[in-house]
């Protein structure tokens, strides 16, 4: 039978460790919403996903409640509209409207955020897929809840450096419709290389086309969790180091399994995936940056920095793949800037760059996350960022993204205050060396060679 | 069976035990086992209940055992046994 220390050591996680079950996320299939007409598009669409998730929000409070685990956030993802809209939208202004009925539905379910304003172009566009990404500044501009994201390239296809391009132009197309706002829109815009179907968290989460027509997905957290149990080992060696973060993973994802049944139970929906990820919030003692400090680093962004992090990002999938029966979404570390006060801290202090960043994105979950840049950073500059970490995503077989906001009106040593669970950032500089003469090329990038494998 | 965990932190005072134990036994809640220790003049006690025959809601149970923590000055806090049982046994 349970004893009293292991109740104690649970409810301390919970309470004093941040340890939480960061999303629960319905992923809905529109694929039968598809019509010609955009009105009765829209009202499918609504009619479809209020059907679906009206219990979701009530359900998650309600498994919350009897666990004692808080569960953070409740969201949809939807099938990529780019797919849904084609038939019926003929301009930017159509297919924005879906995007306000999607926001609509999400503030009726009560949920946070829904995902899926997105195409996926890693290869080519079709005009449907061009159309939406042109409304994505509009659609950003004129909702609150909506997350796109855009799948720019992949290891089976190459890059599409044309897409590359012009999501350089559309980045900083939101981040001027939102300036009013600190360019907001941009921090719900995600773009990636090998996007994967059934990623729970935003703004990244779309319901793949692969997936059933329904279909619960779990986000677990817990940097706090792991931050205290390896205070407990300082100074001991790495097979001491790596054991503790397999077991601190197994036990905070066990947690994100058992909210994924229950809530698969109750809401009658399938279960599908657990994301065994570590996800900072800008709550002191809820960062990544304060795990790799326990590691033993002064600060992120020191020498050593990228091989701690590929050993924490190694041991929690160690740990967590035989606490979950199904495994998937983005699984491993974030390393979001903006949303980890440890990051924040270590821009501050000069010893964490772009550049930086972009190296300890080879081994970790996903990749450039929430980071500022100056307002008046080129277009051409931006698709240069997006194609050098959508080239580390094709070559190493793993999902990379880019959510990079140019900050409109503000500069290097400015800071920028989104606010919630989105935080605040300091400005970073950026390499301002031209790109523009690659950028312009045009066509796609072809698949690396061990794409090659059947 | 339906268990839950029934967990008490607080300082120590008399009649705790006294006080959860009669709320139980009102509301047809059967105690399975009773840890109980004192960490630094703080009272801890876990209980593991069946609430089988419980004829409230659990989120009601938890709501007037947390008012009953309030008014003697402990936290009380109700889990379902799950929780515990998946983090730690494989």
């Amino acid at each position: 039978m349970i004893n009293l220390f292991e109740v104690v050591e649970t409810n301390e996680m919970i309470t004093k460790e941040n340890l939480d079950v960061r999303t629960i996320t319905m992923g809905i299939s529109l694929l039968d919403c598809i019509d010609s007409d955009l009105t009765s598009l829209n009202k499918k669409i609504y009619d479809k996903i209020y059907e679906a998730a009206k219990d979701l929000v009530k359900t998650g409070e309600e498994i919350s409640r009897e666990f004692g685990i808080p569960i953070v956030n409740k969201r949809i993802s939807v099938t990529p509209i780019a797919l849904i809209g084609g038939a019926a939208c003929k301009s930017i202004e159509d297919y924005a409207s879906i995007a306000q009925t999607l926001d609509q539905v999400a503030h009726q379910v009560g949920v946070n955020f829904i995902g899926g304003y997105s195409a996926l172009v890693s290869k080519g566009m079709t005009p449907a897929d061009e159309l939406l990404i042109r409304s994505i500044p509009l659609a950003l501009s004129t909702t609150d809840r909506v997350c796109s994201s855009v799948n720019l390239g992949s290891t089976k296809t190459g890059i599409n450096m044309d897409a590359v391009k012009l999501m350089g132009q559309i980045v900083k197309q939101t981040a001027e419709c939102t300036k009013e706002q600190d360019s907001l829109g941009c921090a719900k815009l995600v773009v990636f290389c090998n996007a994967p179907d059934d990623n729970p968290f935003m703004a990244g989460a779309f319901h793949g086309v692969t997936e059933a027509d329904k279909i619960i997905n779990v986000g677990v957290s817990g940097p706090g969790v792991v931050k205290t149990a390896l205070s407990k080992v300082r100074g001991e060696n790495f097979e001491v180091l790596c054991e503790t973060i397999k077991k601190t993973a197994f036990k905070v994802t066990r947690v994100g399994q058992l909210v994924a049944q229950e809530a698969s139970a109750r809401l009658g929906v399938p279960f599908g995936i657990v994301d065994l990820s570590l996800a900072p919030t800008p709550a002191i003692g809820d960062s990544v940056a304060d795990i790799l400090c326990e590691i033993g680093l002064e600060y992120a962004g020191a020498p050593g920095t990228t091989a701690a992090l590929a050993l924490l990002n190694d041991q929690v999938k160690k740990g967590g793949v035989m606490a979950s029966s199904y495994v998937g979404g983005l699984s491993g570390a974030f390393i979001p800037v903006s949303e980890d006060q440890g990051m924040i801290d270590a821009v501050e202090a000069g010893a964490l760059t772009l550049e930086k960043l972009e190296a300890m994105t080879c081994v970790c979950s996903v990749g450039l996350d929430m980071i500022a840049i100056p307002g008046d950073t080129k277009d051409t500059t931006i698709s240069g960022i997006i194609a050098d970490e959508m080239a580390i995503g094709m070559v190493n077989q793993k999902t990379t993204a880019v959510r990079i906001i140019p900050v409109i009106g503000k500069g290097v040593g400015e800071t920028v205050e989104f606010g919630g669970l989105l935080g605040y950032a300091p400005i970073m500089p950026v390499n301002g060396f031209s790109c523009d003469a690659f950028v312009n090329r045009g066509g796609r990038i072809p698949a690396p060679i061990h794409s090659f494998k059947n | 069976m339906n268990k839950t965990i029934i967990t008490v932190v607080g300082k120590d005072t008399v009649g705790i035990i006294a006080k959860v134990c009669t709320y139980l036994a009102d509301n047809q809640i059967n105690i399975l086992d009773i840890s109980q220790t004192i960490v630094q003049g703080f009272f801890n006690m876990m209980m593991i209940v069946d609430t089988n025959e419980m004829s409230k809601h659990f989120g009601e149970m938890a709501d007037e055992l947390k008012e009953l923590g309030e008014s003697i000055g402990v936290d009380i806090k109700c889990q379902k046994e799950e929780i515990f049982d998946k983090m730690h046994r494989i």
